[in-house]
C-alpha cells in the first residue's frame, strides 16, 4: 500500500531521515516508535507531502507522489497539535472539510455521538478545552472512509473514556480492512493495539516487526523493558 | 483555490479587525466630510491618509493571518488539494477583505455625501482603486516574507522595514538624489523611480488627477505631460499590475517548495 524506498531528508544541517526503506501492506495497524527526535513526524509528513523528501522515493499504490496531491483522497490524517481558526464554529468547520474534500459519504454524525461533541457544535473553535479540540480533530481526521489512515499523537490531551473510546474504534476501522499508521508515546496504548511496529533511531528504521519478535531480539519479558534496552544500547 | 479563497474570506469578515478597520474609513470619511465640506479637498486629505496607512495595514494583516493560520494550513495540506491553491487561496482572500473594507468604508459616506452628483467622481474612483490595489500589492508582499521566514517576530521586523522602506525612506533617497545631482537632467530618472515604488505611483497618479497638479510647477509639467497621456496611465497601471503579479509569482512558488 505505501512504499518507501531510500528516503533522505534533511533540514539545513540536521538530517532527519538517513534512508528509510519501508514496505506497508495493507491492513492492520502500524505504530511507528522512537525517541523524540528520531524523524516520525517528517516520515510522516513525508508521506502526506507537507515536506518534500530531498531524494527517494514514495509511492501510495502505486502511485508516485511527486507533483500529485489527489491521492490525499486517500489519507486521513490526525495532526499533532490541533489548532483551528478561531472565528469558525465546530459545526462549521465540519461543514468546510467536507466542502474540501467534496466526499459525500461521511460519518460525522456518528463520531460526534461518539465522543459527546453535541453541546460544542456551535461554539467557537477558540472556545474549546485542548482535549475538545482534540476529540474535533479525531472526528475531522475519521469522518471520510480512506483506506490509509495516519495518526500523530491521537491520544493528547484526552481523558479516559475518550480515550477508551478511540481504542475501539480505531480497532473497529482495522475490521474494516484499514491501514492504520499510529505516532504515540504511550507505550502501554502502543503494545495493546499494535499488529506490527517500526522503531526509528536517529533518521533510520532500527526495528520492523511485531511486538513479540522485538521482545525475543532484546531478550526482555516486557514491551517497556525491550524499547528502553534499544534506547539504552544505542547510546551507550 | 475558490474555496480555499470563500473560507478565509469569511473566517475574515467575522474578525474584529475587519470591522475595526471598515469602522476606522466610515469615521474617517464622515469627519472628513462634515469639517472640510469640500469633495475635492476630502479627497486630498484622503490621500494622503490612505498612501501611508493601506500598505502598513496590508502587510501587517497579511503577516498576521499567515502566521496564525499556520497550523490551520497544516490541517488544509493534508487534505486533497493542490498547495498553491492554499496560500493564494488565503492571499486573495485576506486582499479582498481588506479591500472591501477600504472601499465600503470609505464609499458609504461619500455615497451619502452625493458624491455621484459631484464632478470627484472620478477623483474618488481613482483612490478607492489605487487603495485597492495599494491593499493587493502589500498583502502580497507581506505573504511571500512570510512565507519565507519561519520566526515569527522576523517575519514581522521585515514586514514593517519594507513599509517603512516604501513609505517612508524610498522618498527620502529619492528627494536627496534629486538635490545631489541637480545639475544634471532628471526627468527620467524620476520617471523611473516613482515607477519602481507603488506608494510613489499611486500618490503622483491620484495628485496629477487633481486640480491641484498646477501647483507643482515644471517638474508637475513633466510630470503630467508624461502620466497625463493615455501612454502614462497604460504604463503606470501595467506597473501596478506587475506589482501584484510578481509577488504573486513569488508566493506561489515558495510555497511549492516549502517544507511543513
Amino acid at each position: 500500500m505505501v512504499a518507501i524506498k531510500e528516503l533522505y531528508k534533511k533540514f539545513g544541517k540536521n538530517e532527519v531521515l538517513k534512508g528509510i526503506d519501508l514496505h506497508i501492506s495493507g491492513g492492520g495497524i502500524i505504530s511507528i516508535l522512537g525517541p523524540n527526535g528520531s524523524g516520525k513526524t517528517t516520515l510522516i509528513k513525508c508521506i502526506l507531502g507537507m515536506v518534500l523528501q530531498d531524494s527517494g522515493e514514495i509511492s501510495i499504490n502505486g502511485n508516485p507522489l511527486k507533483n500529485n496531491f489527489k491521492y490525499r483522497n486517500e489519507i486521513d490524517y490526525l495532526p499533532q497539535i490541533a489548532n483551528f481558526p478561531g472565528n469558525l464554529k465546530v459545526s462549521e468547520l465540519i461543514a468546510m472539510i467536507k466542502d474540501l474534500r467534496d466526499s459525500k459519504a461521511t460519518k460525522d454524525a456518528e463520531l460526534i455521538e461518539l465522543f459527546k461533541l453535541q453541546p460544542f457544535l456551535n461554539k467557537k473553535l477558540a472556545n474549546l478545552s485542548g482535549g475538545t479540540k482534540q476529540k474535533v480533530n479525531l472526528v475531522l481526521a475519521f469522518m471520510f472512509d480512506s483506506p490509509l489512515v495516519i495518526l500523530d499523537e491521537p491520544t493528547n490531551g484526552l481523558d479516559p473514556i475518550s480515550h477508551l473510546r478511540l481504542k475501539n474504534l480505531i480497532n473497529s476501522e482495522k475490521q474494516k480492512g484499514k491501514t492504520i499508521l499510529i505516532t504515540s508515546h504511550i507505550l502501554s496504548f502502543v503494545e495493546e493495539i499494535s499488529d506490527e511496529i517500526v522503531f526509528l533511531l536517529e533518521g533510520k528504521i532500527y526495528f520492523k516487526g511485531s511486538i513479540s519478535e522485538l521482545k525475543t531480539k532484546t531478550e526482555q519479558p516486557d514491551f517497556e523493558h525491550a524499547i528502553a534496552s534499544i534506547l539504552t544500547n544505542s547510546y551507550a | 483555490m475558490r474555496k480555499i479563497l470563500k473560507y478565509s474570506f469569511y473566517d475574515l469578515m467575522r474578525s474584529r479587525w475587519s470591522y475595526v478597520y471598515f469602522l476606522f474609513y466610515l469615521l474617517l470619511g464622515v469627519v472628513l466630510l462634515f469639517l472640510n465640506n469640500d469633495l475635492s479637498k476630502a479627497v486630498i486629505t484622503l490621500m494622503n491618509i490612505i498612501i501611508i496607512l493601506v500598505p502598513l495595514i496590508g502587510t501587517i494583516f497579511g503577516v498576521m493571518y499567515y502566521y496564525n493560520s499556520r497550523e490551520f494550513t497544516e490541517l488544509l495540506l493534508a487534505q486533497p488539494v493542490k498547495r498553491s491553491s492554499i496560500f493564494l487561496g488565503q492571499f486573495f482572500g485576506v486582499a479582498t477583505s481588506l479591500s472591501m473594507s477600504l472601499i465600503i468604508g470609505l464609499g458609504m459616506p461619500f455615497v451619502f455625501y452625493g458624491i455621484f452628483n459631484s464632478s470627484a467622481i472620478w477623483d474618488f474612483s481613482l483612490l478607492l482603486i489605487t487603495g485597492a490595489f495599494l491593499t493587493f500589492i502589500f498583502t502580497a508582499l507581506a505573504f511571500v516574507i512570510a512565507l519565507s521566514n519561519e520566526n515569527r517576530i522576523k517575519g514581522f521586523g521585515y514586514a514593517i522595514l519594507l513599509w517603512l522602506f516604501m513609505a517612508v525612506i524610498y522618498d527620502g533617497i529619492f528627494l536627496m538624489s534629486l538635490l545631489y545631482f541637480e545639475d544634471y537632467p532628471l526627468d527620467t530618472f524620476s520617471l523611473m523611480a516613482i515607477m519602481l515604488n507603488p506608494v510613489d505611483l499611486s500618490r503622483v497618479l491620484i495628485l496629477l488627477n487633481l486640480d491641484i497638479s498646477a501647483l507643482l510647477g515644471y517638474t508637475g509639467a513633466v510630470f503630467q505631460k508624461f502620466f497625463g497621456t493615455n501612454f502614462g496611465l497604460v504604463l503606470s497601471s501595467v506597473m501596478m499590475m506587475l506589482w501584484v503579479l510578481i509577488p504573486t509569482y513569488f508566493i506561489w512558488r515558495i510555497a511549492k517548495k516549502k517544507d511543513f
